[in-house]
C-alpha cells in the first residue's frame, strides 16, 4: 500500500481487471479446448467450418463466438411454478462465487518500487486460504437453488446429489491442505509462493540440488516435492468440488437429462457454464500456489530474476522469436495441406495469420536487437520483467492444470454415487487424516525441541 | 451361462496407475491427431462424400424406354406395396395399343418414405429404382420434398448399369 489512496484505489482496480481478465478471457479458451482436444483424443477433427469474416477459423474459437452470440440472444423464460427469485439468483451466485474465490490468488511477488509495495492479489489478506474455502463452499447455493427453484425433477436429484458431493469432499479437501500450512505456517497464498523459491531439503538435513550464483539447479522446495499426498487428494477433491468428470453426479447428462440446469436456457444456461470453467481456473490456480509453487520461476527466485534480467529478456525474447517463426511455418505449411479444401476464402487463413505471425515474429526481432544493445537494466525493468515472468509461471502452470481437467474429463467415466461416498468418506479422509499426522511427526523429528 | 467376472487386480483398485494409463491412450491418440490430421477416420461432408455400395437404396427414381418415355404402366403395385402410403399415382389412356396405361401423375412423398424398398421388389416392369445414390434429401419447405414424375425421370442412376 503506498499510503495515498487515489493511487490506491487505481492499482486495487488494475488489479481486479487482471484478474476478470484471467478468469474471463480463459473461460472461453477453455471451452474451445475442451471440444478441440475431446475431438482429438476420439480421433474426429471437432469444430471446423465457423469461420469469422468467411476467413479465420482459429482453430474452433469461431463457434465460441457464435454460441456466445446464440445464448445473448436466447428467450429469457422460466419454467412454469419455478420459484422465480432463486431461479433468477442461482446463476448470479454461481459466477459470483466464481469470480470472488479468485481474489487470493497471487500473479507474481509482492512489485516493490523504491518504498512502494504493491501486492499482486486483489485481496492480500492474511486468511488468504480460508477465504478460499468459505466462498468456494458457497458455490454450492448456486447448484441448490437452481436444481430446487427449477421446479424439476431431473435438476432436483442433480442437486442434491451435488450438495451432498460438495459437502462430503469439501472435508479430504480442507485436510489435505493442513500439512501444507504446518509446513508454510501460514494462510496468505503470497506467503506460501514465496515459501516455495529456492531447493527442498531432504527431511532438513541438506538441500536437494546445488546454487550456481544467484540461481539453484535441483528440486525446488514446492508443496508437489514436500506433500504428494495432499497434491493427489486436492487434485482429486478439486475435480469433485468443481462438478467436473469423473465426479459430475450433478449434471449426469446420460441419466439426469442435464442435472441442476436442465431447465436453464440462454444466458443463464451460460452463467453456469462459466462457473464451471471459472472454478476450474480458480481450482487451478490454488493449486499451481499450494503445490506447485505458483508465481516461482522454477530455478530463479525473485532476486535472482531481477539482477538477471537482462540476459534472461535476451533468452526470453530470443525463444519468443523461434516459437513465433515455427507457428508461422507450420501455419503456411498448414495452408499448403488445405488447398482447395473449401473452395471459399477459408483456403487461405493459413496464408492470412502466418503472415501475422510472420510480422510479430519481426516485431519481437526488432525488440532483440534493442535488447542486445542495451548495456544495463533499468531497475523499474528489471521489477517489471520479474512481475512479467513470475505472472507468466503462475499462468502456464495454472493452464496446465486446467488442462488436466479437461483431459481426466475425457478419458474417465462417471463414478457411480456409491463409489464417489466410499471415495470421498473412507478412502481420501483417512488418509489426508494420516497425511497431517504424519507430516506433524516428521516436523517434530526434524525440529525436535519446538 | 455363467460369465466369470475378472477380479480387479491392485494396479486397477488403487485406481491411480489405471487412470494414469488411461490417461495416456488419450494423450496418445490427441497427439497422433494434432500432428497428423488426416489420421482421422472423419470424412469431410459436404466437400466429401461417401459413394455407397450397390444396393444402398437411395432417393427413387423412374426408369425410361429406349425411346424416352416412362416405363412405369400405372398398375398401382408400388402404391399398393408401400407401407408408407407416400406413392400417389394418376393413371391415364396412352391412346394407342402398345400399353394400357401410364402415369399422368407420379409422386412420391419423401418426408412419408422409409426407404424399405417395397416398390422396387413390386414393380412388374422395372419402372422404380433406388439406385440414385442420393442419400441425403433435404430442403427448406416441405412441399418441395413431394417429388413429381419430371423430377424422378430426370434422376440419374449412379455407378451403376442400367
Amino acid at each position: 500500500m503506498t499510503g495515498n489512496l487515489p493511487l490506491d484505489l487505481l492499482i486495487t482496480v488494475l488489479r481486479s481487471i487482471l484478474l476478470v481478465a484471467v478468469l474471463l478471457g480463459l473461460a472461453p479458451v477453455l471451452i474451445v479446448m475442451e471440444r478441440k482436444v475431446s475431438a482429438f483424443m476420439q480421433d474426429r477433427p471437432g469444430p471446423n467450418r465457423a469461420a469469422i469474416a468467411g476467413v479465420f477459423r482459429l482453430g474452433g474459437i469461431a463457434y465460441v463466438l457464435a454460441s456466445a452470440i446464440k445464448l445473448f440472444t436466447k428467450e429469457n423464460f422460466t419454467p412454469s411454478e419455478a420459484n422465480k427469485f432463486y431461479y433468477y439468483l442461482a446463476p448470479a451466485i454461481s459466477v459470483a462465487v466464481g469470480l470472488t474465490t479468485g481474489a487470493v490468488i497471487p500473479f507474481a511477488d509482492t512489485l516493490i518500487f523504491g518504498d512502494h509495495h504493491v501486492p499482486m492479489q486483489v485481496l492480500p489478506i492474511n486468511a488468504g486460504l480460508l477465504w478460499f474455502f468459505a466462498i468456494a463452499s458457497l458455490g454450492v447455493y448456486g447448484i441448490i437453488f437452481g436444481g430446487w427453484a427449477s421446479n424439476n425433477k431431473y435438476a432436483l436429484l442433480g442437486a442434491v446429489r451435488s450438495s451432498a458431493q460438495l459437502i462430503s469432499y469439501e472435508i479430504p479437501m480442507g485436510m489435505s491442505v493442513i500439512g501444507i500450512l504446518m509446513l508454510f505456517q501460514t494462510l496468505q497464498l503470497n506467503e506460501i509462493a514465496r515459501a516455495q523459491g529456492g531447493l527442498a531439503t531432504f527431511f532438513g538435513l541438506f538441500p536437494l540440488g546445488v546454487h550456481v550464483g544467484p540461481a539453484y539447479i535441483g528440486i525446488p522446495n514446492w508443496g508437489i516435492f514436500l506433500q504428494p499426498v495432499a497434491f493427489i487428494i486436492f487434485l482429486v477433491a478439486s475435480f469433485a468440488e468443481t462438478n467436473r468428470t469423473p465426479f459430475d453426479l450433478a449434471e449426469s447428462e446420460s441419466e439426469l437429462v442435464a442435472g441442476f440446469h436442465t431447465e436453464y436456457g440462454g444466458m443463464k444456461f451460460a452463467m453456469f457454464l462459466f462457473a464451471e470453467y471459472m472454478g476450474m481456473i480458480v481450482a487451478s490456480s490454488v493449486m499451481a500456489t499450494l503445490f506447485l509453487g505458483g508465481w516461482q520461476v522454477p530455478f530463479l527466485d525473485t532476486a535472482a530474476l531481477q539482477t538477471l534480467s537482462l540476459p534472461l529478456v535476451r533468452i526470453g525474447l530470443g525463444v519468443t522469436i523461434a516459437l513465433l517463426a515455427l507457428i508461422a511455418i507450420a501455419l503456411f505449411r498448414f495452408a499448403a495441406s488445405q488447398k482447395g479444401r473449401f473452395g471459399d476464402a477459408r483456403d487461405y487463413e493459413g496464408q492470412v495469420l502466418g503472415s501475422v505471425f510472420t510480422v510479430l515474429a519481426a516485431v519481437v526481432a526488432l525488440a532483440f536487437f534493442l535488447a542486445l544493445g542495451l548495456q544495463t537494466m533499468p531497475a523499474w525493468g528489471g521489477v517489471a520483467f520479474a512481475a512479467f515472468a513470475q505472472f507468466t509461471a503462475y499462468f502456464v502452470k495454472m493452464f496446465l492444470l486446467a488442462s488436466t481437467f479437461i483431459w481426466v474429463r475425457w478419458t474417465l467415466p462417471r463414478f457411480r454415487y456409491d463409489q464417489l461416498m466410499n471415495l470421498g468418506w473412507k478412502v481420501f479422509l483417512p488418509v489426508a487424516l494420516a497425511n497431517i499426522a504424519v507430516t506433524g511427526l516428521v516436523i517434530l523429528a526434524i525440529n525436535g525441541h519446538h | 451361462m455363467k460369465v466369470a467376472r475378472p477380479e480387479a487386480d491392485v494396479q486397477e483398485e488403487i485406481y491411480l496407475v489405471a487412470i494414469l494409463k488411461g490417461m495416456g491412450i488419450t494423450f496418445k491418440h490427441f497427439l497422433a491427431n494434432a500432428f497428423n490430421m488426416r489420421r482421422m477416420p472423419t470424412v469431410e461432408y459436404p466437400e466429401k462424400q461417401k459413394q455407397f455400395p450397390a444396393g444402398y437404396r437411395g432417393k427413387h427414381r423412374l426408369t425410361k424406354r429406349e425411346d424416352g418415355s416412362v416405363r412405369c404402366v400405372a398398375c398401382y403395385m408400388c402404391a399398393t406395396a408401400c407401407p408408407a402410403e407416400c406413392i400417389h399415382i394418376v393413371a391415364e389412356d396412352v391412346g394407342d395399343n402398345t400399353v394400357e396405361k401410364r402415369p399422368a401423375r407420379f409422386d412420391i412423398d419423401l418426408l412419408e418414405c422409409v426407404f424399405c424398398g417395397m416398390c422396387v421388389e413390386a414393380c412388374p416392369v422395372d419402372a422404380i429404382r433406388m439406385d440414385s445414390g442420393i442419400y441425403s434429401i433435404t430442403d427448406f419447405a416441405r412441399k418441395n420434398f413431394v417429388v413429381t414424375k419430371e423430377q424422378l425421370m430426370a434422376t440419374k442412376p449412379q455407378g451403376m448399369p442400367e
